[in-house]
Formats: C-alpha cells, structure tokens, sequence
C-alpha cells in the first residue's frame, strides 16, 4: 500500500499541530507498511526562487529526499537509517540551501525487535501555504517569506509564461464551478485541457491562486509518483488532492482536522467553505478527527454519512518532556490557559472562571499564555473583573517555553467553544499537569482521566478548579491514572485505523 | 436433602444533587430527593411490587415450601417509607407469611466496619430496631454491606449475638472446598458461614438476559437439571442476589418473572430438594471447616474485594475523611443536633465512593450504570464539597457549644497546597 500524503511541515521545524498530527500519521502508518509519499509545501526565498527559475518552463521542481529504512527481521535486529539527498533526473538546478538542508527523523516509539520495512519519502514542493492562513493576510506572508514587495510579487507571477498563468487561473474557476455545481467535472476539464500540466512561475499573489497552482504542482507529481491512494489534509490541499486524483485515477481520502466553522464561528469565509465543500464530496472517504467533528461535517456540509469515518489524533512522545518535571518557582496553584486567545479558544470564559475562583482563593494564579485578535479585549476584560492582581498575560509562547509553562503549571484548562481535537490537554498531562476541558472538543470524546465542563458553564468550571485545589488527591488521581492512559494515545494505533480506511477504497 | 436458599439485596442510597463549591456554607440541602423519590418509585414499579407479588404468589401457591430471604437497608426502607408505601407494604406482607427471612445489615449500607467498630455497631443496632418496628421480625442473619466478610467482622457480629453470616463463595477462599457448605471463620466459636454459590446466583443474576450466552434462554427447568445434578451430600445452594436483578438489571421482556414463577416448582419436583431460609440452614448443620478469612472478601467484580469502593486516590481520600469527622459530628449530635449525624450517616452509604470507581474496562461497565454523575471525579467532588459543608456545621454547632473550648473538629483540608502534592491517603 503506498500513498500520496498532502501534508503540512516536517521535523525538526513543526510549528503547529496539524504538522505534528500529519507527521505523527506518517510514522503510524509506517507501522502498518504503508508506504507514504510525503508532499510539503515549503517556502523558498527570494534568492532561492532565482534557482528554480533557471528550470525548464515544462518541468515542476521537485527535490527529493528519500527517507531509506531498512530492518532486517532475525534475533539481531539492526535498524539502519539513511537520509540521502536524491536529486531528480528534471530538475536542472537547485538552490543551494535546499541542498544542503538534512532532514532529521525523530525515533519512533518502536520495538527494536519489530521487523517493518517502510519507506518514507519526503517530497517537498515549492509553495508557501502555511494551514491556517487567511485570504486577508496572504500577501503580507508572502513579503515576509520572499522579503519582496507586493508589487514586486505581482510582478514576477505576471512575468511567468502565459499558459502557467492560464494553467492557475483556470484550474481556480473550475475549482469554485465545481463547487458550486456540486460537480467535479469542470476540474477534469481544467486539468486535462493539457497534455501536461505545464507550470512554472512564481507564488500565486492571492490565496486561492497559490492553493490553485499548489494544486497543479502537486499534480505533476502524481503523474511521476506511483502511488494507490492520495490522502490530503485540510482544505488547502483538498484542491491538489482532487487533482492528484483524478489525475492518476486513484481514490481520495480527505482528512478534516478542523473546518472553517471551528476556525471563524458563523462568520466563515464563503470560499475557504466552498473548497472544504468540494474536498469533502468529492473525496471517497472523509476522515474526521472526532465524533464532534463528524457531527458538524454531518449537518454543516451535508457529506454522505456512509464514508465518514473517525480517527482521533494521538501524541507523539517526546523525550524532553521528562526534563521539565517538578519545574516550579511559584508557591501559589497556577491556573493555565494556553492557546492562541481567539474566540474558538474561549479565553472569556476562563476569566470567567477565574473571577469566581479568586472570590474564594485569593493566593491561586491565572496564566494566560499566547496571543491573538481577543487578548487586548481580554486584558481590559481581566482588569474589568478585578483581576489584574490574579491574571498574567504571558504573550505568545514557543518551543521549551511551552513545556516550561506547563509544567508550572498546577491546573490546565482548555475552555474552548469549538474544538474539532485539542491536543494540547494530551500535552500538559505528560507533565503531570490536572485538566480541565470543554465538552464541546474531540478529545474530552476520548479523554477519562480530566475534569469536563461545558464551556459556557463557568460556574461549574470554577467548581472544578477549586476542587482540584482543595482536594488533592484529586489531582493526583488524574495525573497518576492519566499517565497510563495517555500511553493509549498512540499514532501506531491510529495508523492501522486509517490503513483499514484505504483499503476500503482500494480496489 | 439440599436446600436452595434465595436471598435478595435491596438497597437505595441518598443520592447527592449537583453540590458545588458555592453551595458550601450556603445550602445544607445535599441530597437530591427529587431524583431519589423518582428512581425508588421507577424501581418499585418494575421490581420491588411486581416481584414481591411473585413472591406471595409462590409462598402462598407451596404452603411453606417456598422460602427465601431478605436484607432491606435502613436506607431503602426509609425512601420506600416516603415515596414508595405500596413496596414496604407488601415486604410487609412477605414478612407475614413466616416463610421469608429479613437479614440484619449495616442502617446506612456503609463501610463502617473498616474503620470504626463504634458506627459499624450503632448502624447494626438501628437496623435491627427499624426492621423489628416496619416488618416485625426479630433478624439473626447478618450480612455486611457488598456481602464483606472477614474474622473480624464476622467475631464482632457474632459477639453482638447473630447466629449466622453470608458471605461471598470466592475461589481464593474456598481453593478445592465447596460452597455449598456450613462453615465457621477463624476466630468465631458460634456464628455460622453461608457462602454465595456465584456460579448459579449469576447464571439468573447476570447471565440470564445475555443472548451471547450459550445457555441462553435459560428456562427453569434447566436450571433445576443444574441443581439437581449437585452431589447429594450438598447442604444448601446460596442463591445470593440484587433483588432489582428481577425487572430491573434483567427487564420483564427477558422472561424474568415468568422464570422465577416456574422455579418452585421445577425445583420440587425432586423431592430430594427443598427452599429454606439461612437461619434454617443454620440452625440444620454444625459447621464442615473452619475458614481463614484475614482479607474482606466481597462479592464484587472480578477481584472480590474492596477496590471498587477502596481502590483509588479519591475513593480513599474521600472515605479518611468522612470517617475522621465521626467524633466531632457525635459530639454534635449528643448536644442537640441529630440532624448533622443523620445527614453524616447517609454519607457513609458505600454508593457514595463506589460512584468514585474508576476501574473501568470490563467491571467498569457496571460501576458505569449504577453512577448518577457523568464521571468519577464529579462524584468525588461532590462527595468532598458537602463534606466540607457538614464539616463546618458541625464545627459551628460544637463551637456554640462550647465558645471557650478549642474545637476539636478539623476541616478535611483547610489550606490550599499546591495541587501537584500528592495526597497522603493510604487505605485503611
């Protein structure tokens, strides 16, 4: 079994948590011998742009790392890792940096006497979508990514050949025709117009046209990449997973990790909507990551309930995490909120809770950590309640400062009002740290060892605080019994779920 | 001859309503009648009266063959009391025909006797009484809360003058010995050992309604083969159960009843077996052995023991301190204030920490059904924010007592340490 994977970033640089989901999917299906054919994209800059530019007008730039792994199965069992730089027989010239780029490969969770022989190949294309941006915000990213002026970017993608741009721009109107009719069929049109899907040129200066030329590169590399199944990952590589399907003839699996519901409450973005559409009912199998999300595709985008299937995320096991243990400088209970202080996250309710628990503790501490459209609003919300003694703003948090913040952390809340999974419990639990979380996630489906509360009550959640920290052995019952429960989240489980999903539509 | 001794447990605790941290020093209103009365009325509709007519039925159908046995907490006989009339009334009936045994437990169904044989006897003594006042006979079996028996409690009971004791037939008891025997535990000189066969109790008990079974459906008179299959020297089979197993765990669709109302006489017909009562057992056979009982043996899940009420930090955090309040909520009541030890025993019903259970794969299935809250941890912060309430108003009303006296009473944890100290909780 091989597949195509549209994923989101690769170790060691894994900003958020659909990489960390994506990649942690790969090494579980690794565990299955699937074969995973990685596809990223990757931002180059300017000066690396200059390099690829030197490419034929009719090849796609596709460095290449292979990933070799081999285990030998007998009593001595050796595991040799590889990671070589393969240079593809098109690609004429490739920026420098790329090439001296390694790519290194966390160990997975795996027993050394377990003989699976599994390649993964990383396929990193040339394109700067990141998940999650917006339409509003793209050409900004776009500067800070190229240091090129927006003048300068419209320029250089006005500058490619005439039929790259006629490529773009038709597979866009197709992809929202499609939508629209409810009907994949323009898209065909728009892919089979040519031969080849000829295409080269510079980032698409507004969202959907990059999503659109991700779309065709990743396309070209179907027709390269033997592979039985593609699999792609959020909306923004729907459009290329289609593509890449129709254009190898392969089924579809889309994975939805979390809607544009989740993301912007009622107030979605019609387009971002209209492609999830598409992915979604075009796909022969939607993948959702909680029962909460399965729900909301159900009603929001009306998908055939026959092909839904849930896979919950699990954690990758990281070995620093112990280091941080016991880590804590401030007598007072620490109460944690961590995430980016948006609406969906419910920071509001968190102070919330807070005013009420400070009524009756006074000594405990309420960190709020990350950033976000609603932190100035919160802020004056925190100095309005009375707060501003009891709350710490810590702005946004990264790398082991996380983890820091956890594990001073005496109680985790997650309130959010939307949560299609919510890893982040998962991670303050590997350090010890008492949860508190919304109802309305994914994970609380799963989840036994933490507190639950419906976000909006907050009284209860103020219930629950103080009696983790008055009652002590109830912290210690949730962390002690979580421990062995967070060991069951793990990606080698899920890994066998989803290949189960493959064979399902693998003829 | 061989004897078939039926006993049936009917037990409802006093639930908690949703009791939070802004209640305490607010409401002293821990207990959710509401949802008491409505689930003591749902299950005397489906079990206690349905059943108990069966009952009468088969009593008054045999003329005195038919027998069997009872124990009613204090507890569920107070909330037949109030919501449930036509229930008491017809074990009432039952106690009447002088064919059915009412066994002596705990008032409260509580763990007292891990703890403090002081409660453990004042419970057992107001059982008695309250028995003795609502159904008018005098008990002399004895069985403890979840059928716990060891040499302790089965000396302290006997010393309190009963002349027998259930307890669970558990294979790491018994080893190769049969269960269907009189035994005496280690320690006792008078009282006598009846023992559940938990084979035969949970073929009707669990197993009756689980088409998976292979000896699904199972009809009377198979279960009569069964029993008349038993080696003949066999003293007496304890058929030991929930009495809500009829029309409430196993609903009358699954033939429950109709089961039970065949029985009699699918058992009778050899007339080499007969239905007795446990103090008729005891009175008939000297004890066969002496058994060493040094752990509680329960007749719960696959352990039988006391994990599902004992087993984790919060279920024994929980019940510390509850039983550490005792001589304060005493001193309390003995100047003045009944109300606060009554509300304190009704903590002690041993439902309160096993809805603290989080044994969860396989036996967790059944905690999972009998528990009002949404988890194990609601439950024990319930439990714990009206612990904390009575433990206040018990340290008010002994500080009115007596203003110029320190108080003895201590807050459960008064002080807010750090959430990540481990509590200090070891099992009793």
């Amino acid at each position: 079994m091989k597949v195509l994977m549209l994923g989101w970033e690769f170790p060691p640089h894994i900003s958020g948590g659909l990489g960390t989901a994506c990649f942690g999917l790969t090494q579980g299906l690794s565990h299955h011998g699937v074969e995973v054919a990685f596809v990223v994209p990757k931002a180059w800059g300017d000066e690396d742009q200059r390099f690829v530019k030197l490419v034929g007008a009719n090849t796609v730039p596709v460095p290449t790392w292979t990933h070799v792994q081999q285990t030998v199965p007998g009593p001595k069992v050796e595991t040799r890792r590889t990671v070589e730089w393969r240079e593809p027989e098109e690609v004429v010239r490739v920026a420098p940096r790329v090439a001296s780029a390694t790519v290194e490969i966390p160990p997975e969770p795996r027993k050394r006497d377990e003989a699976v022989a599994t390649t993964l190949r990383l396929l990193e294309v040339e394109s700067a979508l990141r998940p999650y941006l917006g339409e509003v915000g793209w050409l900004e990213h776009l500067v800070s990514v190229t240091g090129l002026s927006r003048d300068e970017l419209v320029r250089r993608f006005e500058a490619a050949p005439e039929e790259s741009r006629r490529a773009v721009g038709g597979l866009k109107r197709a992809l929202f025709t499609a939508a629209a009719e409810g009907d994949p069929r323009s898209i065909d049109t728009a892919i089979l117009r040519e031969e080849r899907l000829s295409f080269s040129g510079f980032y698409g200066p507004d969202l959907m046209a990059e999503v659109a030329r991700y779309a065709l590169v990743v396309g070209e590399v179907a027709r390269r990449e033997p592979f039985d199944v593609v699999h792609a990952h959020d909306w923004m590589t729907y459009p290329a997973g289609i593509v890449a399907a129709r254009v190898a003839k392969k089924p579809l699996v889309v994975h939805l990790h979390a809607s544009e519901y989740d993301r912007s409450g009622e107030n979605v973005n019609e387009r971002v909507r209209a492609l999830e559409q598409l992915g979604l009912a075009t796909a022969d199998r939607v993948i959702c990551v909680s029962h909460y999300t399965e729900n909301a595709v159900r009603s929001r985008y009306q998908v055939d309930a026959a092909k839904l299937r849930v896979v919950h995320n699990a954690v990758t096991h990281k070995e620093q995490v112990e280091g941080w243990q016991g880590q804590k400088h401030i007598r007072e209970p620490i109460v944690l909120f961590l995430g980016r202080v948006t609406f969906q996250k419910g920071p509001d309710y968190f102070l919330e809770a807070a005013a009420r628990v400070v009524k009756v503790e006074p000594k405990v501490k309420f960190v709020m950590s990350g950033s976000g459209d609603m932190l100035p609003k919160m802020i004056e919300r925190a100095a309005r309640l009375g707060l501003a003694r009891h709350v710490h703003f810590t702005g946004f948090l990264k790398g082991e400062e996380v983890e820091r913040m956890y594990a001073m952390a005496d109680i985790y809340v997650m309130p959010s009002v939307s949560e299609p999974f919510g890893i982040s419990p998962l991670e303050a639990m590997a350090l010890d740290v008492p949860v508190v979380l919304s109802r309305q996630s994914g994970v609380s489906e799963v989840l036994r060892n933490a507190l639950k509360v419906d976000f909006w009550d907050v009284q209860d959640m103020a219930n629950k605080i103080l009696a983790l920290i008055r009652y002590p052995a109830l912290a210690h019952q949730l962390t002690e019994e979580g421990k062995g429960e967070l060991a069951t989240f793990r990606w080698d489980l899920r890994g066998k779920l989803v290949r189960a999903v493959y064979e399902e539509v693998v003829r | 001859m061989t004897a078939l001794v039926f006993y049936f447990q009917v037990h409802q605790p006093f639930r908690l309503r949703r009791y939070t941290f802004f209640d305490i020093g607010v409401h002293d209103g821990y207990f959710d009648d509401t949802e008491n009365a409505r689930i003591v009325r749902r299950v005397a509709d489906k079990c206690y009266v349905p059943m108990t007519e069966v009952l009468l039925a088969q009593i008054e159908k045999h003329a005195g063959k038919f027998k069997c046995a009872f124990s009613v907490s204090g507890t569920a006989l107070e909330q037949m009391e109030l919501w449930a009339p036509d229930a008491l009334a017809n074990f009432k009936r039952l106690a009447d025909t002088g064919c059915v045994e009412f066994l002596c437990e705990t008032s409260h169904h509580s763990l007292s006797f891990l703890v403090d044989r002081t409660e453990f006897e004042d419970q057992v003594r107001a059982q008695q009484k309250r028995v003795k006042e609502l159904l008018g006979v005098e008990p002399t079996t004895f069985r403890n809360t979840e059928l716990v028996v060891d040499n302790r409690v089965a000396r302290w009971v006997e010393e309190l003058g009963f002349k027998a004791i259930l307890g669970e037939g558990a294979d790491q008891l018994l080893g190769w010995r049969s269960p269907h025997r009189v035994y005496r535990p280690e320690g006792c000189e008078r009282i006598k050992l009846l023992l559940r066969s938990y084979k035969l109790s949970d073929d009707i008990a669990f197993r009756f309604s689980n088409r998976a079974w292979s000896e699904w459906p199972l009809s009377a008179d198979r279960f009569a083969e069964w029993v008349h299959a038993l080696p003949p020297e066999e003293q007496f089979v304890g058929l030991f159960m929930d009495f809500e197993t009829f029309g409430e765990h196993q609903w009358k669709e699954t033939g429950i009843f109709a089961f039970m109302e065949h029985l009699p006489d699918a058992i009778l017909k050899d007339p080499r077996f007969t239905f007795a009562t446990p103090a008729e057992i005891a009175e008939r056979f000297d004890p066969i052995a002496r058994l060493d009982i040094p752990d509680p043996v329960s007749w719960a899940d696959a352990e039988r023991d006391l994990t599902a009420w004992l087993g984790n930090h919060m279920q024994r955090a929980a019940h510390e301190a509850l039983y550490s309040l005792a001589p304060a909520v005493r001193k309390a009541a003995a100047a003045g204030h009944p109300e606060l030890l009554e509300k304190w025993k009704k903590l002690t019903t041993s439902d309160h920490v096993y809805y603290q259970c989080t044994k969860w794969f396989s036996d967790g299935d059944v905690h999972k059904y009998f528990s009002p809250y949404a988890s194990p941890h609601d439950a024990f912060i319930a439990f714990m924010n009206v612990l904390d309430d009575l433990t206040r108003r018990v340290a008010e009303a002994n500080a009115a007592l007596a203003p110029l006296e320190p108080s003895s009473t201590e807050l459960p944890t008064t002080e807010a340490p750090s959430a990540k100290t481990p509590s200090a909780s070891p099992a009793p």
